[in-house]
C-alpha cells in the first residue's frame, strides 16, 4: 500500500468511522458535554466580525461543496458559460476571503482577550488550526488552481463518489497537486476531531425550532394521576408532553 | 378550561429592608460556582435605578418580552423563528458582562505572604474570570441605597412618565426616596425565554408552572437570555449553558421554602399556590394594553369556586394541590384583597411573581431649619388617604413598575394599606379603652373598600404571620411522580440510591 493509498483510501474511512461512532456515543452518554460555547458574553464586538463573516462564509461554500458532489451535472451545466462560470468562481472566492477575514479575525480575538485565552481550551486552538488551513488552502486553490467548480467536478467528485461506493479509488487523485491534497485531508483531520471538540455543535443547528409551538410544558407525571397505572415495562420513560399554548406567530 | 396549577411569590415592599439576605442565600446554594459568579438568580435592586443587569427595562435596547403588532396578535419581539436560528452565529441584543459587572476578587494571599515592608500589605483586586489585577468599576449592588443616585435614579427607564417637576424635587437631598426591589425568575405563564429557546432546552413544568433549563439539552445559542425581559437566564460562560432561578423546586417538593424566602429578614416573602386557566394564556398575553393588567389578573381562578375544584380536578390536579389552593397567601393577597400587582405586566409574559407596592414618607421640606411635611396643618393623623401625591415615591413611578403606568391600581393599594394602618393605630391607641372603633374610622375602611374584619385580616397576615401563613406549600408526591418515571420494581435488589450501571459482574 503506497502512502496515497493509505491516506485517500483507508483515512476517510477510519475518521467517517470515528466521527459516527463517537458523536453518538457522546451524544447519548454527555450531551451535557455538547454546547456552541458561546463566548460572546465575555467579549461581543471582535466576535461579531469574527463568527458572522466565519460561519455565513464557511456554511454557504460548504453547501455549494456539497451541492457539487451531489449534483455535479448541474454545476456542468451552469459553467457551460463563461460568464456563470465567472459569476460561480468569483462568488465563491469573495465568500472564501469573507471565511478567510473572519477566522483570522477570530484568532487575533483568542490571542489578544484575556478573557477569551481564559476559556480557550486545547482542541479549541486544534479546531482553529484545522480549519484555518482549509479556508487558507481553499483560497490558494480558487486563486492559483482556476476554476475549481469546472474541473472539480471532473477530477475530485469521482474520488469522493468511490469513496460513497465504498470502492476506493485514491489514485484519481494521486497525481493532483499537494495544495488540493492538504484541502483534502484537512478535511479528513476535521471529520476525525469533531467528536472530540467543540464542533459537534454543527450537528445542534435548531432547525427543528421552525415547527415547534412557542410554548413548551413538560409534566413529570401525566395529567390522570386518579387513573394512575404503574409503568410495568420498567426503565426510563421521557417526561409528557402534555401540550403547547400557542402556535406560531 | 385546562387549569393548571403555579406556584407564585408575593413580595410584599412595604415590609423589605434591603439587607440582601435572599441574594446570599441564593448565591451560596446555587450559583458559587465558576462561570455563574455573575449571576445572582435573586437580586435586590435599589429603585428608582437601573438595576441588574444595567437598564434591564429598556427593552428597545434589549428586546425582551412580546409585543402585540397592528393586528392584535402576540409576537415575540426579540425575532420571529426564522431569524433566530439566522442570529445563531452572533446574537445582536445579548447584555455583555459589563451590563452585570466583571466578576472580582482580592488577593488575599498577599496579606500573609508579601514581602516586609513599611506599608501594610494590601489585597489587590483581581478578575475571577482571568486572574489578572483589575480596576473595579461596578459589582453587585454597586448603586445599593443612595449611591450615586443622580447617576442611577435618572437613568431609570421607569421614570419615563414621571413629571420633570417630581425629578427635580427628587434630587433634592431632603426629598430624595428609595425603595427596594427584589427580584427572582417571575416564572411566567407565557414565557419568551421558553418561546426563543431554538434548541427546545427550555420548559414550563405542568404541575407548578416552575420554568426550568435541561441543561442537557441547551446548546447556549443565547436567545434566552435576550429575550426575557426581565434578564432573568443567565448564560454560563464556563460550561456554555444557560441557568436560571429554579425557585428552589428541590425544596419545595419537600415542603421547605425556597433559600431566597425562607431566608428573609423582614418576611417579605409569602408563597402559594394559584390556579389558572392555561387556554386563556394567548388571549390575556395579546390584550390591547389598557385591558392587559385586568386580563393578568383574571387569569387566576378563585379555587373556592365548585365549578374550578371540579375543573382542576378533571385537569389531574390532585385534592392536595386544591386545598393549598384554597389557602394560599398570595391568592388571599392577589385576589382576595386586590392588593398585588405583577411586575412590568406589559412585557407580556404573564408574570407568576407578585408585589404589594410600598408606602413611603411623606414629602417634607426643609424650613428654618426645621422638618416641615407637606400636609395642611389641621391634620393630626399621618392620613395620606386622599393625599397620596404628598408620597415621597411618586405614585407614577410605582405605577410604571406595576401597572403599565396607570395610577388608579397604584392608588386603590395604597389606599387600603393606609386604611388598615390607620384603623389598627386608632384601635390600639385612641380607642384601646373600648375596644370598638367610631365612625369616621368605618368611613375610612369602606372608602378604601374595607370592612372591620378584612381589614384585621390584612393587618394579621402582613405583620403577624408564621411560617406556616406565609408559606402554603402542596403536596408534591414526587414518589408518584418518580414511580411513573422509574418503576420501583425494576430497583428491586439495589441499595441505597441505586447505580448509574447496573452492579453485575462485566464481560
Amino acid at each position: 500500500m503506497t502512502s496515497n493509498d493509505f491516506l485517500f483510501g483507508v483515512i476517510p474511512y477510519a475518521v467517517a468511522l470515528l466521527a459516527l461512532i463517537v458523536t453518538v456515543l457522546r451524544w447519548k452518554m454527555h450531551q451535557f458535554t455538547v454546547s456552541s460555547l458561546s463566548s460572546q458574553l465575555l467579549e461581543s464586538r471582535k466576535l461579531y466580525w469574527g463568527s458572522v463573516p466565519f460561519h455565513w462564509g464557511l456554511s454557504i461554500i460548504l453547501t455549494f461543496h456539497i451541492l457539487a458532489l451531489v449534483v455535479p451535472r448541474g454545476f456542468e451545466i451552469w459553467n457551460g458559460s463563461p460568464l456563470r462560470l465567472y459569476l460561480l468562481e468569483i462568488t465563491g472566492l469573495a465568500l472564501g476571503f469573507w471565511a478567510l477575514f473572519g477566522i483570522s479575525a477570530l484568532i487575533y480575538r483568542r490571542y489578544s482577550e484575556p478573557r477569551i485565552r481564559k476559556v480557550t481550551s486545547k482542541m479549541d486552538i486544534v479546531v482553529l488550526a484545522v480549519v484555518a488551513v482549509q479556508i487558507i488552502t481553499g483560497v490558494w486553490i480558487a486563486l492559483g488552481y482556476r476554476w475549481g467548480s469546472y474541473w472539480g467536478t471532473a477530477v475530485f467528485v469521482p474520488y469522493m463518489w468511490s469513496l460513497f461506493r465504498f470502492q476506493p479509488n485514491p489514485d484519481l487523485v494521486e497525481a493532483l497537486p499537494w495544495v488540493l491534497k492538504t484541502h483534502a485531508l484537512a478535511f479528513f483531520v476535521f471529520l476525525g476531531i469533531f467528536p472530540f471538540t467543540r464542533l459537534v455543535h454543527i450537528i445542534t443547528l435548531p432547525l427543528q425550532y421552525i415547527g415547534r409551538p412557542w410554548q413548551k410544558v413538560v409534566a413529570n407525571r401525566t395529567p390522570s394521576i386518579p387513573d394512575f397505572e404503574p409503568n410495568t415495562t420498567g426503565g426510563d420513560r421521557p417526561p409528557v408532553v402534555v401540550g403547547a399554548q400557542h402556535k406560531s406567530n | 378550561m385546562r387549569i393548571r396549577a403555579q406556584m407564585s411569590m408575593l413580595f410584599h415592599l412595604d415590609k423589605c429592608i434591603g439587607c440582601h439576605t435572599c441574594s446570599v442565600a441564593c448565591k451560596n446554594l446555587w450559583t458559587d460556582r465558576e462561570g455563574a459568579e455573575y449571576m445572582w438568580w435573586n437580586n435586590v435592586e435599589t429603585r428608582p435605578g437601573t438595576g441588574y443587569p444595567v437598564g434591564w427595562e429598556d427593552q428597545d435596547h434589549y428586546k425582551g418580552g412580546w409585543r402585540r403588532d397592528k393586528k392584535g396578535r402576540l409576537k415575540l419581539t426579540l425575532h420571529s423563528k426564522g431569524g433566530g436560528i439566522a442570529k445563531a452565529f452572533y446574537n445582536p441584543h445579548l447584555p455583555a458582562l459589563e451590563d452585570y459587572y466583571d466578576p472580582f476578587t482580592f488577593k488575599y494571599g498577599d496579606l500573609f505572604t508579601g514581602p516586609a515592608s513599611e506599608q501594610q500589605p494590601t489585597a489587590i483586586p483581581i478578575s475571577k474570570i482571568t486572574g489578572k489585577p483589575i480596576e473595579i468599576n461596578s459589582g453587585p449592588n454597586w448603586d445599593d441605597d443612595l449611591g450615586g443616585s443622580d447617576l442611577y435614579a435618572n437613568n431609570d427607564p421607569s421614570m419615563e412618565g414621571v413629571t420633570q417637576e417630581v425629578r427635580s424635587q427628587m434630587d433634592e437631598l431632603e426629598r430624595v426616596v428609595i425603595n427596594y426591589l427584589p427580584r427572582i425568575c417571575n416564572h411566567c405563564l407565557n414565557p419568551s425565554c421558553v418561546a426563543a429557546c431554538p434548541s427546545g432546552a427550555i420548559y414550563k413544568r405542568a404541575e407548578d408552572g416552575v420554568v426550568l433549563v435541561n441543561e442537557d439539552k441547551c446548546r447556549g445559542w443565547r436567545q434566552c437570555v435576550s429575550a426575557c425581559p426581565y434578564k432573568k437566564v443567565y448564560y454560563n460562560w464556563t460550561t456554555g449553558k444557560s441557568e436560571k432561578c429554579i425557585l428552589c423546586f428541590p425544596r419545595m417538593e419537600t415542603g421547605q421554602a425556597p433559600a431566597c424566602a425562607h431566608s428573609c429578614v423582614g418576611r417579605i416573602r409569602y408563597m402559594g399556590v394559584l390556579l389558572y386557566d392555561a387556554d386563556l394564556i394567548e388571549t390575556m398575553a395579546s390584550s390591547p394594553e389598557d385591558e392587559l393588567l385586568d386580563a393578568h389578573l383574571d387569569m387566576i381562578l378563585d379555587p373556592h369556586d365548585p365549578k374550578v375544584i371540579a375543573a382542576a380536578k378533571a385537569s389531574g390536579i390532585d385534592d392536595g394541590w386544591i386545598d393549598s389552593a384554597q389557602r394560599s397567601p398570595v391568592y388571599r393577597f392577589v385576589k382576595e384583597w386586590g392588593m398585588a400587582l405583577p411586575l412590568h405586566p406589559e412585557y407580556r409574559t404573564g408574570a407568576m411573581m407578585f408585589y404589594i407596592p410600598p408606602l413611603s414618607p411623606i414629602v417634607s421640606t426643609i424650613e428654618d431649619g426645621l422638618v416641615r411635611l407637606d400636609l395642611p396643618s389641621e391634620r393630626r393623623d399621618f392620613e395620606l388617604l386622599d393625599e397620596l401625591d404628598k408620597a415621597r415615591m411618586p405614585v407614577q413611578y410605582l405605577a410604571n413598575l406595576f401597572s403599565i403606568g396607570d395610577q388608579e391600581p397604584i392608588r386603590k393599594v395604597l389606599k387600603i394599606m393606609l386604611a388598615v394602618r390607620s384603623f389598627k393605630r386608632r384601635q390600639s391607641v385612641d380607642f384601646v379603652e373600648t375596644g370598638s372603633i367610631d365612625d369616621s374610622t368605618t368611613k375610612m375602611l369602606s372608602s378604601a373598600g374595607l370592612d372591620e374584619q378584612t381589614a384585621e385580616e390584612i393587618y394579621r397576615l402582613t405583620t403577624l404571620p408564621t411560617i406556616e401563613d406565609r408559606f402554603v406549600f402542596p403536596p408534591y408526591h414526587r414518589e408518584v411522580a418518580i414511580e411513573e418515571l422509574n418503576d420501583p420494581l425494576s430497583a428491586k435488589g439495589e441499595a441505597g440510591f441505586g447505580y448509574r450501571q447496573s452492579p453485575q459482574r462485566g464481560a
